[in-house]
């Protein structure tokens, strides 16, 4: 969304016309609505329904903000994939504010800031990164002399939707982790009255942040998500469910310390604090930075940077009993723990263990959505995720 | 002429929430204010933790030096417990970090701090066929035809004309500090783009050890990713060849292009060889160990002190010399605001005094940061790649001293140049070179050790918390792409008792001290520095980013028994 493509998009043209200026014939405008198709978990069929969507979107105007975080969230961004078409998706929006690309700083930025809401009142996409602190009256982040509440109040106000990008800004992450001394919140603490979807991850991976802009200018609404706001598309099946080590897990065959002959096999690293089989990421499918690898490939188990406040529910990381008191599964940490010792010594059985606490979780449904009926975003109803 | 108090906030194209303040008379700064204006309380959110998953807490004090502090804590607990990690652990965390310090820098040269030298628009008025002639003069590299520059000229010709400017925006085109002619700022403009492309494959070094960027995952006692060459989960030839590649790729676009480029545009700017210099003393603590941790003569980057710009004598860098101070930052001491600390005695009660949002301006009040104030043997310093170049340099090294001679060659200037905002640019891109050219000799030697046989990547004895002596303290250091970093931790009874880090943008960004003693932001912004139109702030924004901030990095939370204490007055 930065790149200056080598045909923008001119603010009078439809993505149809655009894309005849730039020569896309409509055999690779298909091919690329179909690959989208399937990232989001719509199957072939809603290829001509995606295509059609597509080619009258106009281009929307987009304002990043970054509050209380580290800017991880916007590195992954810039390491997003992109197939030749892919060009094009990141052509779909004009991004107006973003602190870490922009040219202008200080008043010109915020000048910047102000015209494109202006503008674009009630039709523009946020996109927030951070959370907001809440202690000391909000003094732990100020911005152009603004605090960041009221950056993202007056952002979030004339937003026709709200994706928030990374563990930050939907639970506060790191900085909200016990004892959260700056009363870091996530941003749907203080947006109430509009929906946000939660791209989960510490950071996310950046194609299901393209994925959810497409989806939105594609069907004029946000994606359906489970009870914690992800996308159903990336965050519907758990890692551990789809692994390419499981075969290890269901056969027993275990990493007991790092680097011994079973790492070097590349087995199951569920005794070395793996978090995959409590962690709905889209890790495993989707992997990172152009499908290189992901953690668990590299040989490192997953810390569940999807889940919620997993700063204090996955650790110890290196612990395959996590704390998972404050998970909301009805089952004790002993009982938990006394499962998964059994679990360890056969496979079957920690299977077993594993997804019978994981069908006591509230119930996720893989995506089965059907393009053509008319669907609502689910929202948050029942969040009970436990914030301390 | 009046006195003119200039605020720029935020400071855009860095990590962090940065707030500069400036009076100028006559077009030139007078005094500058840097505040850091972000608080987010990570080390005693750490306190009571696992020592073993610190790396992961401070690694997200930063997502774009991604790997450093994580790096830096796993050696301060490795440190601490007596863990030495594998040599093929260690060649690997080298590579990482080494590629970490080539994409950081080169996105910081393109995309954070470029467009404060080249002035896109007039990209539109530039012959691309004369690009390419000054392009193959300076480079071999192969995108420097006419067409492509042509085509990327009509890119952000219709881009510009489209009238959707996106992050170009507000820029400061045509402000009259724009020196370079229209077809060097084609040949930048178009190198922004290849850039753009090149970082997202290298940088995928980081995935296949760590599993992902940002964020790759490391381990207390080595590396998590084992290595076996008949297996297709590790480690094995064909990873290694796509290391290899990236390592290859890397190194050519920092010599074809990023090199090239920054002197091609240094020499438009030579001015600012002598303006935001600011600092006297320099600071490294080296960094790429190729041999034991604790054998200092065998860092790549050698560390040292230099005090006063004397470059015949560089001073042995003591940790135990760094002290913290708060005399400008919105904390208190027991002890009262004129004491320094060292980290193992860290305390940082944050009380913030300043007036209540919306600010005006803080360049009046007493306080005016969250950023305390460190200090090396009493005195502040500059770290980052020109303090690196500099200690290299006089200390005999020679790789350094090629560069950097190649560089001042070029440019016809001498060494007194380097004490500049330009140098701090150029000193980048040299240490650039230099660590993309080292990159091959880790490789080999990771190559070489798998040939021999010995693939062990994680030291077992010490990983389980019943062998840790019941009370352990340790600092881990590390010089990161922007400078001299630390983290000192205790470990009582297997949990973490207390965690401080000073790292790099806490020493530059250091606010003053009652002594008269300014941070490296704020000398460099008195240093004979302009300021021709202060609603349009160019000048400023170059020096601050020839540090290239990182604000989220620099502010810390903790007091001596590791309790928060958060005492609030707004006024």
């Amino acid at each position: 969304m930065y790149l200056p493509s080598s045909h923008p998009w001119m603010a009078d043209e439809t993505l149809s016309e655009h894309l005849e200026s730039r020569g896309v014939d409509r055999r690779t405008f298909l091919e690329f609505c179909g690959t989208f198709a399937t990232i989001l978990g719509l199957g072939e069929l809603a290829t001509p329904r995606i295509a059609l969507a597509l080619q009258q979107v106009r281009r929307p105007s987009v304002i990043w903000l970054q509050l209380q975080e580290c800017t991880g969230c916007v590195e992954s961004v810039l390491r997003s994939s992109e197939p030749s078409i892919g060009d094009l998706v990141l052509d779909l929006v004009s991004l107006d504010y973003s602190h870490t690309l922009m040219a202008a700083s200080g008043t010109a930025a915020e000048g910047a800031m102000r015209t494109a809401m202006r503008d674009n009142m009630g039709k523009y996409i946020l996109l927030v990164t951070g959370s907001v602190p809440t202690k000391a009256d909000g003094m732990y982040t100020v911005i152009g002399g603004r605090t960041a509440r009221e950056h993202l109040e007056e952002a979030a106000e004339g937003a026709a939707a709200i994706i928030a990008v990374g563990a930050c800004a939907h639970w506060g992450s790191v900085q909200a982790a016990k004892p959260n001394p700056t009363g870091a919140v996530g941003i749907r603490d203080i947006i109430k009255d509009k929906p946000i979807v939660n791209i989960a991850g510490c950071p996310p991976i950046a194609d299901v942040v393209t994925g959810t802009i497409v989806h939105y200018l594609t069907f004029g609404r946000l994606p359906d998500t489970d009870a914690e706001g992800r996308p159903l598309f990336a965050y519907g099946a758990r890692i551990h469910d789809q692994c390419s080590r499981r075969a290890n897990f269901d056969a027993g065959q275990f990493v007991e310390v790092f680097d011994d002959e079973a790492a070097r096999k590349g087995w199951c690293l569920y005794q070395v604090g793996c978090k995959g089989p409590q962690t709905f990421s889209p890790c495993p499918i989707l992997q990172w930075n152009d499908s290189t690898n992901w953690p668990i490939g590299a040989g490192h188990p997953c810390i569940g940077c999807t889940e919620p406040n997993f700063w204090d529910t996955m650790t110890p990381f290196y612990q395959r009993l996590p704390d998972i008191g404050v998970l909301g599964i009805e089952r004790s940490a002993d009982v938990w723990g006394a499962a998964l010792a059994v679990g360890a010594l056969g496979g079957i059985a920690a299977h077993a263990a594993a997804t019978g606490v994981s069908q006591m979780r509230k119930r996720r449904e893989l995506p089965v959505l059907d393009p053509s009926a008319p669907t609502s975003t689910t929202g948050h109803e029942g969040d009970d995720h436990g914030r301390h | 002429m009046a006195v003119t108090k200039v605020v720029v906030d935020p400071i855009t194209r860095i990590e962090g929430h940065l707030r500069i303040e400036a009076k100028a008379e006559n077009g030139m700064i007078q005094d500058a204010w840097a505040s850091s204006t972000q608080f987010r309380g990570l080390e005693v959110i750490m306190e009571g933790r696992d020592p073993r998953d610190a790396w992961a807490f401070t690694q997200r004090i930063c997502g774009v030096c991604t790997v450093v502090h994580a790096v830096a804590s796993c050696r301060a607990v490795e440190d601490a417990l007596g863990i030495r990690v594998p040599p093929n652990a260690n060649l690997i965390r080298n590579l990482i970090h080494g590629m970490q310090y080539i994409q950081d820098h080169v996105i910081h040269f393109y995309h954070l701090h470029a467009l404060d030298w080249v002035d896109v628009v007039s990209a539109l008025s530039a012959d691309p066929a004369a690009t390419s002639r000054i392009a193959r003069s300076i480079s071999a590299w192969p995108t420097n035809s006419e067409t492509w520059f042509a085509e990327v000229k009509a890119r952000v010709g219709k881009f510009v004309a489209g009238g959707q400017l996106g992050i170009f925006t507000n820029g400061y085109w045509g402000h009259p500090a724009y020196k370079l002619p229209p077809e060097v700022n084609l040949l930048a403009v178009a190198h922004y783009l290849e850039a753009l492309d090149w970082q997202r494959d290298v940088i995928r070094l980081h995935t296949i050890f760590g599993g992902k960027n940002p964020h790759p995952n490391f381990l207390v006692g080595g590396m998590a990713s084992a290595i076996n060459l008949n297996d297709t989960a590790t480690i094995n030839a064909v990873r290694l060849a796509d290391v290899q590649g990236m390592i290859r790729r890397a190194q050519r676009f920092v010599e074809q292009v990023y090199w090239p480029d920054v002197l091609a545009i240094a020499g438009f700017y030579k001015d600012w060889a002598a303006i935001g210099g600011g600092s006297d003393n320099y600071m490294a603590c080296g960094e790429f160990p190729e041999g034991e941790i604790d054998d200092f003569s065998k860092l790549y980057l050698p560390r040292g002190v230099i005090m006063g710009r004397n470059l015949d004598r560089v001073l042995p860098f003591d940790e135990s010399l760094i002290t913290e101070h708060i005399g400008s930052s919105w904390y208190e001491y027991s002890g009262g605001d004129g004491v320094g600390l060292h980290p193992y005695e860290g305390e940082t009660r944050v009380k913030y005094t300043g007036p209540p949002a919306p600010w005006t301006y803080l360049q009046d009040e007493p306080k005016y940061t969250y950023m305390k104030s460190p200090r090396y043997d009493g005195k502040p310093m500059e770290v980052g790649p020109l303090a690196r170049m500099l200690v290299a340099y006089a200390s005999g090294h020679a790789d350094t001293r090629e560069i950097l001679t190649e560089a001042l060659t070029q440019l016809q200037v001498g060494p007194s140049a380097l004490y500049s905002t330009l140098g701090r640019v150029a000193a980048r891109a040299a240490e650039t070179v230099l660590v993309a050219r080292r990159m091959n000799t880790w490789y080999d030697q990771l190559v070489a050790r798998i040939k021999g046989g010995d693939t062990t990547t994680f030291s077992k004895e010490k990983w389980d918390p019943s062998t840790w002596p019941a009370s352990a303290r340790g600092y881990g250091w590390l010089d990161a792409p922007r400078g001299a970093l630390g983290h000192w931790v205790t470990i009582e009874g297997g949990k973490i008792a207390r965690y401080q880090c000073v790292v790099p943008s806490t020493w530059n960004c250091a606010p003053r001290e009652p002594d008269g003693s300014t941070g490296a932001y704020e000398s460099a912004l008195k240093a004979n520095h302009p300021l021709l139109i202060p609603a349009q702030p160019l000048e400023i924004l170059r020096t601050v980013h020839s540090f290239d901030p990182c604000m989220a990095c620099g502010v810390h939370v903790l007091d001596a028994q590791g309790n928060l204490v958060v005492e609030v007055k707004v006024q």
